[in-house]
């Protein structure tokens, strides 16, 4: 029997800030005492929504693409690694070039660290340690047919668009089940009638 | 004389709180652990599921537990970092005695001096004033067999009255209300009973930061189609995406479930068959709510009338539902009347007792409910037996091998204890595993009292603010260090486990007590060889009570992963069962020692009780002087008094020191800016702390958290009301001003954790 596929799946609406991801991940065999999450209020004095972020794992990385070094290499089942030491020469340009904001540069080191979903845990058929411990659900690892059993309300994808860079990444990201995906173009709401890729923004609506 | 060591740098230096974080063979990659203990998490009444990682005698780091049902492996960050707290630096490896010539204010001694030294002081007290100027406060943390061992040493050792314990600022309103409504104490469901409810009501809750992995129940029975309602006067991280947010305003939450009835009656959203048959008391209920219209609900309450019409439809419509509420309704000096309250719309609702039909509390301390059910209560012996009932008193007198004459009488709670230090009638204190001067309300009166005994010991494992009153510190274990059962929040008794042994001359509670005992000469009773030895005394001592421990077995627990109670032995007739234990309560045609299959509640017709709910503004209301509402609670990285997560590093970075929370509004008009000092005070006290402006508060409410010390300490603030019955302090309201203020003198002299 072939094994089930487990994937990522990440899911901020879930999101209570606990912060538990990023101590877990500071906890992890492979780069103790470093967590590589991410996680953010939105805007405390507005609201308690957070945002956790852990890497994306693009098919085509574009921190990679970006590495003048060569150092970010991605296995065979699709992760994105952190930066080899003996290459890195911490420029910090997949710093900068990442559109998700995932890799640190780590000055102690010279070198760039980010998340490799737990390549050591992931890779013995254990969870990632985020999203093991992760209380309220707003990380998960699991199976494709788990999350469609469990998440009656969101639906994962992988897909982003960044200005003309469209991205395909291994993690995926839980939207509301009913809502179409939208890509906002600043244009669509800068002419009467629009002349971008029509949008909604609550602050006009655009059909009058 | 109990006078408070001065807060000395060299104190600082050697006792804490210091910051500790991972270092030498715990962030070691190479290093591999010896063994993986399955145990439990040290802090909230969750109860996760943990596995620690053991090498030689350290904990060097943890585990995920997935295969333990409640938890799954998931923890909060306090779980991930329970394991700092093992090999501290500020760890207590000797017995101290006070020193007032040493700057750091102790000075090491042999074990055995200050286990004499305590016990001529407490025969020299006993001796001078009668053996009830002696007492004892203890704590919920403690596995049930020393919470067990305790409430024994008081009675049958000291013969005192006087012992209580720290779960007397957490879980006694709703303790009190379920045995009037019910006749039992505890979860009346498992938490699995969530995830099948059409409506998840939390009233007074922050479940996301207080219980986190509960958050994970709530969003899943969202997923399956749950409508989540939550009433608090915060958007708590759960409130944010909830589908129904009731911004209540603090002190009045029996006002809203009044109305809620008042509505469910007029719209006749009520279960009649289940109110005929299996409540009595509605009537006089119904009667009582019929003045809590939507108008005045909402005017009392502060919510907006619709949102309130909206919140009872959906209540009042379900098929199924979970109710839970935890500190937030409880922690009033009418918390009592707010829990009967929630207690009145379940029961209305005949929605309890079934699958998808549940209440509960949501347990605060680790053995929150366990802490309750053995006798460490003032008024309680094991087996959730009362004092005050001859027949109960009579099979714990046989059990302890003394005639129930010898057992005293009910003492006070811990509050009224430092009341009677003030009379003199308490002259010599024993505490363990409670931090009183950090966590109880107007805490300058609890240092005041201290320094009023003439003798204080106190059983801990690092120097809590309140050991350094002490004149003699006992140094006891952590939990890890120990082994026992615990209840958890969902009624589930589960087994902590040992990974390491004590540092030192360090050693297990119970083996403290015992030396005491046999140091007085009163030993008959403390001879105990293991937490097993005791535990299986426990379950003879709790036999026949409501809280039946008698055929639960550390082995069933292992092999069931959890046994809920009541576990009894035998069944009805008499006969040896082998019983399963107990996940849901009153489920239809179940079977209880009280009602003997009269019904499935807890009372000798097998009903429920309606309660009259009466509405009763704070004891402090804010006025022209006073005019804001000051609330107090927890944050997710902290725990309780702090004397443990304020000495984890990553926990203490994550959110190092109080912060008042306060609306834009309230801000504007007093000059207060985010990040900028201000002066919260009371008619007992103010601190001067950063202020933090949110939008998530109420405009008349200010928000600040409890688990810090000395002058960061809200608690001084906060006021001593009591519920007449629980006798919870009411830390949820008190009426306080507030002042724009320069930065405090402490701010350069104190790291953010002292």
């Amino acid at each position: 029997m072939q094994p089930v596929e487990m994937e990522f799946f990440m899911d901020p609406s879930r999101c209570i800030g606990c912060q538990s991801c990023v101590h877990a991940c500071s906890e992890c065999e492979t780069h103790k005492g470093h967590s590589m999450i991410h996680l953010e209020y939105v805007d405390r004095q507005a609201s308690t929504q957070t945002a956790p972020v852990v890497c994306m794992h693009c098919d085509s990385p574009t921190c990679a693409d970006v590495c003048p070094a060569d150092a970010i290499k991605r296995s065979g089942d699709g992760r994105v690694m952190t930066a080899r030491k003996p290459r890195c020469i911490a420029c910090s340009n997949c710093v900068l070039a990442c559109p998700f904001g995932v890799p640190k540069m780590m000055t102690e080191f010279d070198l760039m660290m980010k998340c490799d979903m737990c390549y050591d845990r992931t890779s013995t058929g254990r969870k990632p340690m985020c999203a093991t411990v992760c209380p309220s659900g707003a990380l998960f690892y699991g199976s494709r047919e788990e999350i469609e059993r469990l998440r009656q309300r969101s639906r994962p994808i992988n897909q982003f668009q960044f200005g003309q860079q469209r991205i395909t990444t291994k993690v995926n990201m839980m939207v509301p089940r009913q809502s179409p995906v939208e890509h906002v173009d600043v244009t669509a709401v800068m002419h009467e009638p629009p002349v971008g890729t029509p949008i909604s923004l609550n602050l006009f609506d655009l059909k009058g | 004389m109990a006078v408070e060591a001065p807060l000395t740098t060299e104190l600082l230096a050697r006792f804490g709180p210091l910051k500790a974080y991972p270092t030498g063979q715990r962030i070691d990659s190479s290093v591999d652990p010896d063994r993986l203990v399955k145990t439990h998490c040290c802090f909230c009444g969750q109860q996760c599921g943990i596995q620690l990682k053991v090498l030689g005698n350290e904990v060097i780091g943890f585990e995920p537990w997935e295969d333990f049902p409640f938890n799954r492996g998931m923890l909060c960050p306090k779980g991930v970092r329970r394991y700092l707290q093992g090999s501290h630096h500020d760890r207590l490896t000797n017995a101290y005695m006070r020193d007032p010539a040493r700057p750091e204010g102790f000075r090491a001694v042999p074990y055995d001096e200050a286990i004499r030294k305590t016990a001529d002081e407490i025969q020299r007290i006993q001796k001078e004033h009668g053996s009830s100027a002696f007492a004892e406060l203890t704590g919920a943390s403690l596995v049930s067999e020393k919470t067990y061992l305790m409430g024994k040493f008081a009675r049958v050792c000291l013969q005192t009255p006087y012992i209580d314990y720290n779960g007397r600022l957490c879980m006694v309103s709703a303790a009190a209300a379920n045995k009037k409504a019910f006749g039992i104490d505890r979860a009346a469901n498992p938490w699995t009973d969530i995830l099948e409810s059409e409506i998840v009501w939390i009233s007074g809750a922050n479940v996301a930061e207080c219980a986190p992995i509960t958050a994970n129940y709530v969003w899943q029975a969202r997923e399956n189609g749950a409508r989540i309602i939550v009433v608090d006067p915060r958007i708590t991280p759960l409130a944010r995406t909830c589908d129904l947010f009731l911004p209540i305003k603090p002190g009045r939450d029996v006002a809203l479930f009044n109305g809620i009835l008042h509505l469910m009656i007029e719209h006749d959203w009520l279960d009649h068959d289940f109110l005929r048959d299996h409540t009595t008391g509605f009537e006089t209920v119904a009667e009582h709510v019929r003045e809590w219209t939507p108008k005045k609900t909402a005017e009392v309450t502060g919510i907006a009338e619709r949102a309130i019409r909206q919140a009872a439809e959906w209540w009042g419509q379900a098929k199924t539902s979970f109710l839970m509420h935890a500190r937030g309704i409880e922690h009033h000096s009418h918390g009592v009347q707010n829990v009967l309250g929630s207690i009145n719309i379940v029961l209305a609702s005949g929605r309890i007792g079934r699958l998808g039909c549940g209440y509960a509390t949501i347990t605060g301390q680790g053995n929150g409910q366990g802490g309750r059910e053995h006798g460490q209560k003032c008024d309680q012996l094991p087996g959730a037996r009362d004092i005050g009932n001859p027949e109960h008193r009579r099979h714990v007198a046989q059990v302890w091998g003394i005639r129930p004459e010898e057992l005293p009488q009910a003492g006070v709670d811990c509050y009224e204890m430092f009341r009677k230090v003030e009379t003199g009638e308490i002259r010599g204190l024993l505490s363990i595993s409670f931090n009183p001067v950090v966590s109880l309300p107007d805490s300058n009166f609890v240092k005041r009292m201290l320094e009023k005994l003439e003798f204080y010991a106190n059983i801990d494992f690092f120097l809590s603010e309140t050991a350094r009153h002490a004149d003699v510190v006992l140094p006891g274990s952590q939990q890890e260090e120990d082994e026992g059962v615990v209840c958890s929040t969902e009624g589930r008794v589960i087994k902590i486990n040992k990974a390491v042994e004590p540092p030192g001359d360090a050693r297990q509670d119970w083996k403290i007590l015992q030396d005491i005992a046999k140091a007085l000469g009163r030993e008959r009773g403390f001879t105990f060889q293991s937490p097993r030895e005791i535990f299986e005394e426990l379950r003879k001592a709790s036999e026949g009570g409501i809280a039946d421990y008698s055929g639960v077995t550390w082995e069933k627990i292992e092999r069931q992963q959890g046994v809920f109670w009541p576990c009894p032995a035998t069944g009805p007739g008499g006969q040896p069962i082998d019983h399963p234990g107990t996940p849901r309560l009153f489920e239809p045609g179940s079977w209880n020692p009280i009602a003997r299959g009269a019904g499935p509640f807890y009372f000798p017709d097998g009903k429920a009780r309606f309660n009259v709910a009466e509405y009763t503004p704070p004891a402090e209301e804010v006025d022209a002087e006073y005019p804001i509402i000051l609330t107090t609670g927890r944050v997710v990285n902290m725990f309780l008094s702090g004397c443990q997560t304020r000495r984890i590093g990553p926990l203490v970075d994550q959110y190092a020191e109080p912060l008042l929370e306060i609306h834009p509004q309230l801000a504007e008009q007093l000059g207060i800016t985010n990040g900028g000092w201000v002066t919260v005070e009371s008619r007992r006290a103010g601190i001067t702390i950063r202020a933090q402006v949110v939008a998530t508060i109420r405009p008349d409410t200010v928000f600040v958290p409890y688990h810090w010390a000395g002058v960061k300490s809200i608690n001084q603030v906060t006021i001593a009301a009591q519920d007449p019955v629980s006798h919870i302090p009411e830390y949820k309201v008190c009426a306080v001003r507030l002042r724009k203020a320069a930065e405090p003198e402490y701010a350069h002299r104190l790291e953010p954790q002292q």
